[in-house]
């Protein structure tokens, strides 16, 4: 048995009185690629932010390599961890935004290479190297010196993934990363997904692309209501949905 | 006999304590912006970040010290302190009023500038593991400054013109040599002509100064 890279158990979150999540267990093994899919409010972004520990979650545990993530348990007391702690741990994934939140006062370059100097502790040189590196594999090493309001939303998004990749985080998390996008920009940035997945790149992605979560995912999870509605293959799942939710769902859903 | 003096003759005599006033009006604009916007910063983090304990304590502070009158406070602070035997001299007392003063405002001001970010900006800088010191001094701070720069100009403005208040507790500042000059002059309506154009001077440098700061971080 292989050990699983993320170990999501039992997870509950809740908004004042509203629950979010009412208990989601999730294994990722590297090199998944998992699409969550499902209606809005059905908890796919609220999974990535806990994971990240972006959210306070109230029940459950989430392991990244067998280390428990933002919360200790010792003799049945939870504790949240140390503010230092959880920043090294949300270190161990990267996180690509629906909104990009690129540093606007920072240029492309600086944007990839604000966490190398100052989390991964690189020199200057090693940093910018390894930050026109990964600007170079979204295509936008030409663009390294503008800031982002002179990018466009495709480019800022490139950019934002690179930044997010170029931590070399365990796991990448994508939170709906084609949404603010217009249409004609969402194949550029599908495209940079697509070609990390095919690098082998572990990654949980909250998407509405159907046909891409089709095309890239080895697992699909349809979220319904809190909970895991369904997962597994993406065809077959496609093809023949068990439940009628997923398959009023995918009836719905623009499949393009 | 001799002839009688001119305004410029007599300003050139004077030119020794209006020229130790106009340095001690500078000095305690200084010392008060510049305490104050350390103070101030502080406190605007702590509006912003706080937990609700430490928000409450910064809110009573702001909005007590900044509904008080300015002379109210550096009256305060040159004799209640004295009675509780905390002993300053007029000028230091002065300068802490202002010093509280101008941190009050300027807490404000920090706490605006910070909720106009977007929180993503908090979270992208969370997410590639920034501690909460890292993401204020490189993410978030340098965002802040360029919105609250034209306020804090403003705010440092002010301070200048609040400094005449402490020449009422006896500190030797422009207004106050200026009052003793024509006791001893007269021309008061030139003296305090000249005292206001040498305090727009201040005020134009602090201004040009902001624009100049403003320029210099500006991203377009």
């Amino acid at each position: 048995m292989t050990a699983n890279l993320l170990e999501i158990r039992d997870l509950h979150k809740s908004y004042g009185p509203v629950e979010v999540l009412k208990g989601v267990d999730c294994d990722v093994r590297a090199g998944e690629v998992i699409s969550i899919i499902g209606s809005s409010g059905s908890g796919k972004t609220t999974i990535l932010r806990c994971v990240n520990m972006l959210e306070e979650f109230e029940g459950g545990t989430i392991r990244i390599d067998g280390e428990e993530i933002g919360y200790s348990t010792a003799g049945g007391q939870r504790k949240r961890k140390a503010e230092k702690e959880i920043a090294r741990q949300r270190a161990l994934t990267g996180m690509a935004f629906q909104q990009f939140n690129l540093f606007p006062h920072m240029t492309a370059l600086e944007n990839v290479t604000l966490g190398l100097t100052l989390v991964r502790k690189m020199g200057r040189e090693e940093a910018r190297a390894l930050g026109e590196n990964w600007l170079d594999r979204v295509g936008l090493l030409q663009r390294k010196d503008h800031y982002p309001a002179k990018l466009s939303g495709g480019q800022q998004q490139r950019v934002a993934i690179a930044r997010a990749i170029a931590m070399s985080p365990r796991l990448m998390l994508f939170d709906e990363v084609t949404s603010a996008l217009d249409p004609e920009l969402v194949a550029e940035v599908l495209q940079v997904v697509r070609s990390l997945a095919e690098d082998g790149m572990t990654m949980l992605l909250v998407t509405h692309e159907m046909r891409f979560a089709y095309e890239v995912s080895s697992r699909v999870i349809f979220m319904n209501g809190g909970r895991i509605g369904e997962e597994g293959n993406p065809r077959e799942m496609f093809a023949a949905p068990k439940t009628e939710r997923l398959a009023a769902f995918l009836q719905s859903s623009r499949f393009n | 006999m001799n002839p009688p003096l001119s305004f410029f003759d007599i300003v050139w005599l004077a030119r020794w304590p209006l020229l130790y006033g106009l340095g001690t009006t500078v000095a305690i604009s200084a010392l008060a912006i510049l305490g104050g916007t350390v103070l101030g910063t502080g406190l605007g983090l702590a509006l912003t970040y706080g937990n609700r304990s430490v928000r409450g304590i910064a809110r009573v502070y702001t909005d007590v010290i900044r509904g008080t009158p300015v002379l109210v406070l550096v009256l305060a602070s040159f004799y209640i302190l004295g009675t509780v035997g905390l002993d300053l001299s007029a000028f230091q007392a002065g300068v802490l009023a202002l010093t509280l003063f101008c941190a009050s405002h300027v807490g404000e001001i920090t706490r605006g500038a910070l909720q106009t970010l977007h929180k993503g900006q908090t979270e992208a800088a969370k997410a590639i593991g920034l501690t909460f010191g890292q993401t204020f001094r490189y993410v978030l701070g340098p965002q802040a400054l360029r919105l609250a720069l034209p306020p804090l100009i403003n705010t440092a403005a002010e301070m200048v013109k609040a400094s005449t208040l402490l020449s009422v507790i006896g500190v030797a500042e422009l207004l106050l040599r200026t009052q003793e000059v024509i006791s001893r002059a007269f021309h008061s309506l030139e003296f305090y002509l000249l005292a206001g154009f040498l305090y727009f001077l201040v005020n134009f440098a602090i201004e040009r100064l902001g624009r100049y700061v403003e320029r210099r971080v500006s991203l377009a």
